[in-house]
């Protein structure tokens, strides 16, 4: 491949990803009432974390200040989770318009890669500024432990993005074996909302439970950089769980282009 | 009125029916609601092992809470979930058709979306509600039994009612608001907890405009035969719920004025 081909593909990636994040940016409004609840939903969520931290004399492998930050940081960049599968390509999964797709003179997996990345950074970009705001002016999110810290910390979501929109990947390509329903992928959404932190901090889980947590991708999706942020993971970790983050997304990319290869060998396109 | 249920029982058939055309579908979403909750459970357990209990309210307590809510909350998503659907319908006009019909808006709005899945919700709820209910150092006279069925109905009730202003504002706005989540949504995630755990101007917001403490904190010290630190009496908080069933009764008459409000947006 020719340095000129090269640029030329990546001309038309980036214009998918950035079609889709203008297209996104349109909804202003929703964007202000799905803030509104997340802050309801953080406010909830900080004064039960208060009275427990209350309850009890010994301590926890997490302060109440960093638990703090990271319920904070949970609602702020709470679209880092990989929800749903991507609606169009869903239904073009149904419909049978994949076949355009295909028609497309581009790499399909970097294709749909590139529409769910471009996708789910708009939200992001919209909501984390207000809400991380609203957050630290209000209701006690601090700012980072150091600016060493704060670096780490968008490195680390950077990362976070990139495995998120993998899994999501992942999720949608499974749909071109399920066709009906997107079970697996729900299935998916669910485990990963637990194992990533995002409904209680996974240092509070059990000791033996998170051995298991360790082996698995998914806290690289919020764990991993929301304590890194205040400091709870010391920044001499840093490399290692930037290296594992990035590890994981590249063996999730790999695995979705191998999925999604023989998901092609074996399509049957819908409709006459 | 016989008519008027028999009508909707016919709804529901309906709407029964064609969700089981994607059997499979169905098994798969069912599931999936199941072991959503079911996880949200299992943090909560995470969290007492760890703390051991919240302010003096231990796990067996915690989960009646959370087993009034999440029932309460399913039974009334699955006969007023219509209401929570209804703003597109504003939106695009269908709403005329069913002011056509010489039936009441109110039945055929509530029986417009009887959703199934939501059995995986009120499942789990109930699982966990058994498992308090057992794990808990109380005798289940047969008038506690009745208190804790008659705060179902009156948080089934209340929850109902927030779906039905939230439809009403629809007739003012058109738009669907998101932020009525905060109550309805929020309202369940709020109500797992006693209210005594939140701040003064939160619970206060949960008691007095949002009768939210009367369907689950009220009643729960009854039935757990706790004291409260405010000094309410047995029989009072025995009565209470029946302010979420006071809340429906609003919230239906404030549905008639929407509907007298209504302007069509078809062209």
């Amino acid at each position: 491949m020719t340095a000129q081909t090269l640029l030329r593909g990546w001309r038309g990636y980036r214009a998918v990803m950035s079609a889709r994040l203008r297209e996104m940016l349109q909804y202003r409004t929703a964007a202000v009432a799905g803030m509104v609840t997340q802050v309801f939903w953080g406010l909830i969520h900080l004064m039960i974390y208060q009275a427990f931290y209350r309850s009890t004399a010994t301590p926890q492998p997490m302060s109440l200040a960093e638990t703090v930050d990271y319920i904070w940081l949970v609602q702020a960049l709470l679209l880092l989770m990989p929800w749903r599968t991507d609606a169009e390509i869903q239904d073009m999964i149904r419909t049978g318009n994949v076949a355009f797709e295909l028609a497309k003179p581009a790499d399909l997996y970097t294709l749909w890669f590139a529409r769910i990345l471009g996708g789910r950074a708009a939200p992001m970009l919209l909501r984390f500024p207000l809400i991380y705001g609203m957050a630290a002016l209000f209701f006690g999110l601090r700012l980072p432990a150091s600016p060493a810290a704060a670096g780490a910390f968008v490195l680390s979501v950077l990362a976070a993005f990139l495995l998120s929109s993998a899994i999501t990947t992942l999720m949608t390509i499974s749909l071109m074996w399920t066709l009906a329903g997107d079970g697996v992928a729900r299935l998916t959404a669910t485990f990963a909302s637990v194992l990533s932190g995002s409904i209680i901090p996974l240092p509070l889980f059990p000791g033996n439970l998170q051995r298991v947590l360790n082996l698995l991708p998914f806290r690289g999706l919020m764990d991993v950089p929301f304590r890194l942020y205040s400091g709870n993971i010391p920044l001499s970790a840093f490399p290692r769980e930037l290296a594992l983050q990035l590890a994981w997304a590249l063996t999730l990319i790999v695995l979705g282009r191998v999925l999604l290869a023989r998901g092609m060998r074996r399509l049957v396109v819908q409709g006459g | 009125m016989f008519d008027g249920l028999s009508l909707y029982g016919r709804y529901v058939a309906a709407s029964i029916r064609s969700q089981m055309q994607y059997r499979a579908s169905f098994i798969m979403l069912t599931l999936g609601h199941l072991v959503a909750t079911g996880t949200e459970f299992l943090a909560l357990w995470a969290l007492f092992e760890r703390f051991g209990h919240i302010a003096g309210w231990t796990l067996p307590e915690v989960a009646l809470f959370y087993g009034l809510a999440s029932v309460s909350f399913a039974i009334s998503e699955g006969v007023a979930r219509g209401f929570d659907m209804f703003a597109p319908m504003v939106k695009r006009g269908d709403f005329d058709r069913i002011l056509l019909r010489p039936r009441s808006t109110i039945l055929q709005i509530g029986a417009s979306e009887v959703q199934l899945m939501r059995i995986g919700r009120f499942g789990q709820g109930l699982i966990v509600l058994l498992w308090s209910a057992s794990a808990l150092n109380v005798t289940w006279t047969l008038a506690r039994i009745l208190l804790l069925l008659w705060t179902l109905c009156c948080g089934a009730a209340l929850f109902s009612g927030l779906f039905v202003l939230q439809a009403t504002s629809a007739f003012w706005t058109t738009e669907s608001l998101e932020v009525w989540n905060t109550l309805t949504y929020g309202g369940v995630e709020t109500a797992k907890f006693p209210l005594s755990l939140y701040e003064d101007w939160f619970r206060k917001f949960f008691t007095y405009i949002i009768p939210l403490a009367a369907v689950t904190y009220f009643p729960a010290l009854a039935i757990l035969d706790k004291t409260d630190p405010l000094g309410t009496s047995r029989l009072f908080q025995s009565a209470i719920p029946l302010g979420g069933m006071v809340f429906l009764g609003v919230a239906l008459l404030l549905w008639q004025v929407g509907v007298r409000h209504y302007h069509s947006t078809g062209s």
